[in-house]
């Protein structure tokens, strides 16, 4: 739990505490594997999530990381292998936040930034319950940490891209989250609403708050994760960003298109950070 | 002007078709507000016509009575509702493909079993336009009793009809029972239904459910906001219906209908002007 739950971790229902055993790690993912009608989308992948990191998962587009964060939010059931949240099954987690790609809520909605964040409360508040005070001043804790308190009354198609990104990770500290699965949050924010977001997924890392984070820019994936991984189906590579982003994982990764972003501004980003890497 | 209002009133039939158009304006345009968020027009159209065949059974078993007809429609709209959904889900064609194919059934069938009558014309139109100032006390009852309980289960479920309409994946990872809730939602839309079937009628339901929520939509951005004003929409447009209704002599539940309408048109005007001049000035401030 981080530091945002517990004004009411006493007070919420017995039915809303999550499974946490002792000792078992945030994520366990072994030999996962899932196909759709005939199609593999992710084969024998394995790995494991400390507490408090920073993950990124890069791979081309079909590589399987949205279907990967279904399957640890507990949405999609694997096809074999497991995933276990605190040594149990995610689909009994409530800790778990989930991000999916792109619009995937209506702007127009007639709901406030404060009410979206509160809406992350909802199972902790409980059924035939109304928000608390408690609950109010965790919506607005949690509204500070992530710089959006003065907009708390906006209607949300008032904010930025940017702000409706940590407006949303707002909702996630509203819900306590553990473990926060973004998918590409990142596509089509500008370079000052990127270094917020990460300004704001800094104070995460106190909050032990532990991130996975699905992108396409290698270098930002470099440069402002613990780690990363490469993933094609696959577990192509997991680890330090020197270690992974190699020649040879990208194009086992990204096969003949690593080709043609060589010649493109994609590549010469690689070449930074790979023989940056090396050279240590 | 006191005359004028006081006049109708002096007719009980006048003051229980208002207490019933109130009742009934109020709970649609709150319970409608999911229906506008939701994209669920088509589907509240096609659930007010397939209820027409509880109708004409309870009708036909009941020689009249309105007790069957409203039990009868009740059960009618609930099956119809959850049946449109097992029709999607196992025919494997899209949703709004099995609401249309259930909903003109049934609605088929409604009209076949009413010709049987003899005097079938006048009842069939009282089924499908609504019928407001017959309403009697025992039908005013079961209208407040149901309207009661469906503003209790929105009131209760506030928190989680409002995830489960914005954010289903939000739902679904705070594990939020979401086919239970809607699967409640949707029961009580077949209520409402069932309830406003004396007001409106089949045919002229949805605007209920749609239009005060619509107009409301335009001046607010809060939900607990639009469900207000969206209730005293259909709350004014029910009584200024009905006055229209007595000193223009028309048919009661299109005069409400129309005055909802009406009312949505000049909100959506004004909101429209009211835009373009913040416009203009915006631009010359430029």
């Amino acid at each position: 739990m981080n530091s945002v739950a517990q004004p009411t971790a006493n007070t919420i229902t017995p039915r809303s505490h999550p499974v946490h055993i002792p000792g078992e790690p945030i994520l366990r993912v072994e030999h996962l594997s899932l196909a759709y009608e005939g199609v593999v989308a992710l084969q024998n992948v394995t790995f494991q999530l400390i507490t408090g990191e920073r993950m990124a998962v890069i791979g081309p587009n079909g590589a399987g990381k949205s279907t990967l964060f279904k399957i640890i939010a507990g949405l999609l059931k694997p096809g074999s292998g497991t995933v276990s949240v605190f040594g149990a099954e995610p689909s009994g987690h409530i800790c778990i936040s989930y991000l999916p790609q792109h619009n995937h809520v209506d702007w127009n909605f007639p709901v406030t930034v404060g009410e979206v964040v509160m809406m992350g409360r909802t199972r902790k508040i409980g059924f035939f319950r109304w928000p608390s005070a408690g609950d109010r001043e965790i919506v607005s804790r949690a509204l500070r940490t992530v710089g959006l308190h003065a907009h708390a009354h906006r209607q949300i198609s008032q904010l930025s891209g940017g702000q409706q990104q940590r407006m949303f990770i707002a909702r996630a500290l509203a819900q306590e989250a553990d473990l926060m699965l973004m998918d590409e949050p990142v596509t089509g924010l500008d370079t000052p609403s990127q270094e917020e977001l990460f300004t704001v997924l800094d104070t995460l890392r106190e909050e032990k708050v532990t991130v996975m984070f699905a992108l396409h820019d290698l270098k930002l994936a470099a440069t402002c994760f613990d780690r990363v991984m490469l993933l094609n189906r696959r577990l192509v590579g997991i680890g330090k960003p020197a270690d992974v982003f190699t020649r040879e994982h990208l194009s086992k990764a990204y096969g003949d298109r690593a080709q043609v972003l060589e010649n493109g501004h994609g590549l010469s980003m690689v070449d930074d950070t790979c023989c940056g890497g090396r050279e240590e | 002007m006191i005359d004028w209002l006081w006049t109708p009133l002096q007719y009980a039939f006048m003051v229980r078709g208002m207490l019933a158009a109130v009742i009934v304006g109020m709970v649609c345009a709150v319970l409608g507000t999911y229906v506008v968020l939701r994209g669920m027009a088509f589907f509240g159209d096609a659930l007010a016509h397939a209820v027409l065949p509880g109708v004409a059974v309870g009708y036909l078993l009941g020689g009249g009575a309105r007790g069957p007809v409203f039990w009868w429609a009740m059960a009618t709209a609930l099956l119809s509702a959850f049946g449109i959904g097992a029709v999607s889900r196992a025919a494997r064609i899209k949703e709004d493909t099995s609401i249309g194919i259930i909903f003109a059934g049934m609605f088929a069938l409604g009209v076949a079993l009413i010709s049987m009558v003899r005097n079938y014309t006048a009842d069939l139109t009282h089924f499908l336009f609504g019928d407001v100032l017959g309403v009697r006390d025992t039908d005013l009852l079961l209208t407040a009793v149901f309207g009661a309980l469906i503003m209790l289960f929105i009131l209760t479920f506030y928190k989680e009809f409002l995830v489960i309409s914005f954010d289903p994946t939000l739902a679904a990872t705070l594990r939020l029972p979401i086919r239970w809730l809607d699967y409640l939602l949707i029961a009580l839309i077949a209520m409402s239904i069932v309830v406003s079937l004396q007001t409106v009628g089949v045919t002229l339901m949805v605007a209920m459910l749609i239009t005060p929520a619509a107009a409301a939509s335009l001046l607010t951005r809060r939900l607990s906001r639009m469900m207000l004003i969206a209730a005293l929409i259909a709350i004014f447009s029910g009584i200024s219906g009905l006055y229209l209704s007595y000193y223009l002599n028309l048919a009661s539940g299109s005069a409400i209908v129309l005055t909802c309408t009406s009312v949505f048109a000049l909100i959506w005007g004004i909101t429209a002007l009211a835009r373009r001049y913040s416009r203009a000035r915006a631009a010359e401030n430029m």
